[in-house]
């Protein structure tokens, strides 16, 4: 089954072009889900220090796992890690059979895509040019794009309703707009496992929420696996069907939100004093931060 | 939807117009003037003996080196840009041009005997020095991840004139045939003839038509190397393979054309404020651009103090170092480029 975004073109029935881009949207059968099995990463050259200890953490097709824990507990380097642009010490990346690091850069980005934070972008490319861009695993080295990889282009800027911006340089957006772009542009690569760093940072209340349930939606309807990282516990708990807390580079806890948002753990991680409740008007916890010491 | 097709080829027709015009006006003038029908009769052959000789033998070599300079100092000035993520990178200001020239005139100095495969020798050690000179620069101005202008802009500098200083000294030390290169490296492309254009294709069809197909590579690495990692390239080979062929194609036309400065900031810059910053259409722009800019900078040099002529890195370097400035400020104002 083809994600709804990828497969609009064979719909619209147009013909030879549209069977090709089929076997190119989807190239695995079934769905994958990712596994991170005790993974250890180090920092620094001659005096290495370890960031991330052990890390073991599975995400299944079809969830959003969140990782939430205070700055510098290793979610990003996680993220990084996974995605394969900075070195292992031990441990592997699976998706059920295939090992990650027996994969190239562009297997791998067939599989697997990056939605980082958006800053320092370059300026002065469009849009459009922007999320094409993620059709690159698809694409050979010159880059050329079929009319195919710009339906792909186009449904994915639409489901991420930034459709509009096409012709705008990604110099002028505003940090929520630009997020969406790299949303679309990772949806481009047509993974089956997406992972996203921190992608409300920078975003008003009604984006973090519109941001949040797009990606809920593609997990749930899409069935994709996705693994986040947030600092806002509360849109984890929201939005997330399970979170692993991270500290000093190791999963202290995972499980469901009322499992692991409790105020011991919590207040552990964050050396903060909480209160967790329940939300007066949803079935998730809410975590309120009292005063600091 | 997006990108209007007209898009797509009006660049090209435009910058292909411009070195028409610009070939023309370099093959009519010189210290004797040829109309456009003289022009037209010598090229199809049905000239006087006078006209022919003027164009087969001394204007068209010339104009078709100049023109393979500008190619290549242009092509790889973008795709320098591009790797190094830095508005000021040019083949002059980091320095591999310096190099390139202390690799010619090593050669030179050997007195390889005065036949093709002596001449090919020059290119292959300009290469050599200028690929070493780049690695040299490239690690003293890294700072992490990043190259911060300044620091590639100070240790091109540096590296520039210990390379000049070398050149200097060896030109100094050894006499006769060698003088002749102190005219050769300032640019001027008094050694035309058929054979050198010859000796240099070879270097610079490999180099520029390897950076021709790297422009989607580029455009992914402006987004810098996890990105573009993370995106499906392979970042490593992709750098290693682009700056081999940019260094390339440096090396050649160095060889042949001495050291031009400036033209391979210019053209990539004047191409990315016109038709946008996609690599895919930026280096063969700036490859046609390049071509039609140092023809014209000849042209200049050939007139100014006709009959006699100035160097045309001197030509590049009055126009290329007011427009540096300007880029500078405005890379400091704004980072858009």
């Amino acid at each position: 089954m083809c994600p709804p975004w990828a497969n609009t073109q064979s719909r619209s029935g147009q013909t030879r072009r549209s069977a090709r881009a089929d076997t190119q949207v989807c190239p695995y059968k079934k769905w994958k889900m990712l596994k991170i099995e005790s993974l250890s990463v180090n920092y620094g050259g001659r005096s290495p220090r370890r960031v991330l200890h052990d890390v073991t953490l599975n995400v299944q097709s079809g969830e959003v796992v969140a990782l939430i824990g205070p700055n510098g507990a290793g979610k990003s380097t996680l993220i990084r890690a996974v995605s394969g642009v900075i070195p292992i010490v031990s441990g592997r990346v699976r998706t059920n059979g295939d090992d990650f690091h027996s994969l190239n850069p562009m297997q791998r980005a067939k599989y697997l895509a990056v939605v980082p934070q958006a800053v320092s972008l370059p300026p002065a490319f469009t849009v459009w040019e922007t999320v094409l861009m993620g059709r690159t695993p698809y694409l050979g080295f010159i880059g050329q794009t079929s009319s195919a990889d710009e339906g792909i282009a186009r449904n994915a800027m639409k489901r991420v309703d930034a459709l509009d911006l096409a012709e705008r340089r990604v110099g002028e957006l505003s940090g929520g707009e630009a997020q969406r772009v790299l949303l679309a542009r990772a949806l481009c690569q047509s993974t089956p496992i997406l992972l996203l760093d921190e992608p409300t940072a920078h975003l008003d209340l009604q984006y973090q929420v519109s941001l949040l349930e797009l990606v809920r939606d593609l997990a749930h309807h899409d069935k994709l696996a996705v693994l986040i990282a947030l600092h806002d516990l509360n849109l984890a708990a929201r939005y997330t069907d399970r979170i692993a807390l991270m500290v000093a580079g190791k999963i202290k806890s995972i499980g469901l939100p009322e499992e692991v948002l409790t105020p011991e753990l919590i207040s552990e991680a964050y050396c903060l004093p909480v209160q967790v409740v329940k939300h007066p008007f949803m079935d998730v916890p809410l975590v309120l931060p009292e005063n600091g010491k | 939807m997006p990108l209007r097709s007209n898009m797509k080829f009006r660049p090209y027709l435009f910058s292909l117009l411009a070195l028409a015009i610009a070939l023309i006006l370099s093959l009519a003038i010189g210290s004797v003037f040829l109309s456009p029908a003289q022009l037209w009769e010598a090229l199809i052959g049905h000239g006087t003996r006078v006209p022919d000789a003027i164009l087969w033998d001394i204007r068209l070599p010339r104009t078709v080196l100049v023109a393979l300079t500008g190619m290549a100092l242009s092509g790889s000035g973008a795709a320098y840009q591009g790797l190094f993520r830095n508005p000021l990178a040019d083949p002059f200001l980091i320095g591999v041009a310096s190099g390139a020239g202390l690799g010619a005139v090593i050669a030179m100095s050997i007195q390889w005997p005065y036949s093709f495969w002596g001449l090919m020798a020059i290119p292959m050690s300009a290469f050599v020095a200028g690929l070493l000179t780049i690695f040299i620069v490239y690690s003293l101005a890294r700072l992490g991840k990043t190259i911060p202008t300044t620091n590639l802009i100070l240790a091109g500098v540096a590296c520039s004139s210990f390379a000049t200083s070398l050149t200097s000294f060896l030109m100094l030390r050894s006499t006769g045939d060698l003088h002749r290169a102190l005219g050769w490296l300032l640019g001027g492309a008094t050694q035309a003839g058929w054979t050198a254009v010859i000796a240099i294709l070879p270097y610079l069809l490999i180099g520029l038509v390897i950076l021709t197909f790297g422009g989607h590579a580029l455009n992914l690495l402006q987004f810098g190397d996890e990105q573009a990692q993370q995106l499906g390239l392979n970042v490593t080979r992709a750098k290693t393979v682009l700056l081999i062929a940019a260094s390339l194609a440096t090396a050649a036309a160095v060889a042949f054309s001495g050291i031009i400065g400036f033209i391979g900031l210019i053209v990539p810059h004047v191409m990315r404020l016109w038709f946008g910053p996609d690599y895919r259409r930026l280096i063969p722009l700036s490859i046609i651009g390049g071509a039609s800019a140092l023809i014209l900078s000849d042209v200049v040099a050939r007139v100014v103090i006709a009959p006699q002529e100035i160097p045309v890195g001197i030509v590049t370097a009055l126009v290329g170092a007011p427009f540096f400035l300007w880029v500078l400020r405005r890379a400091k104002n704004q980072g858009y480029w």
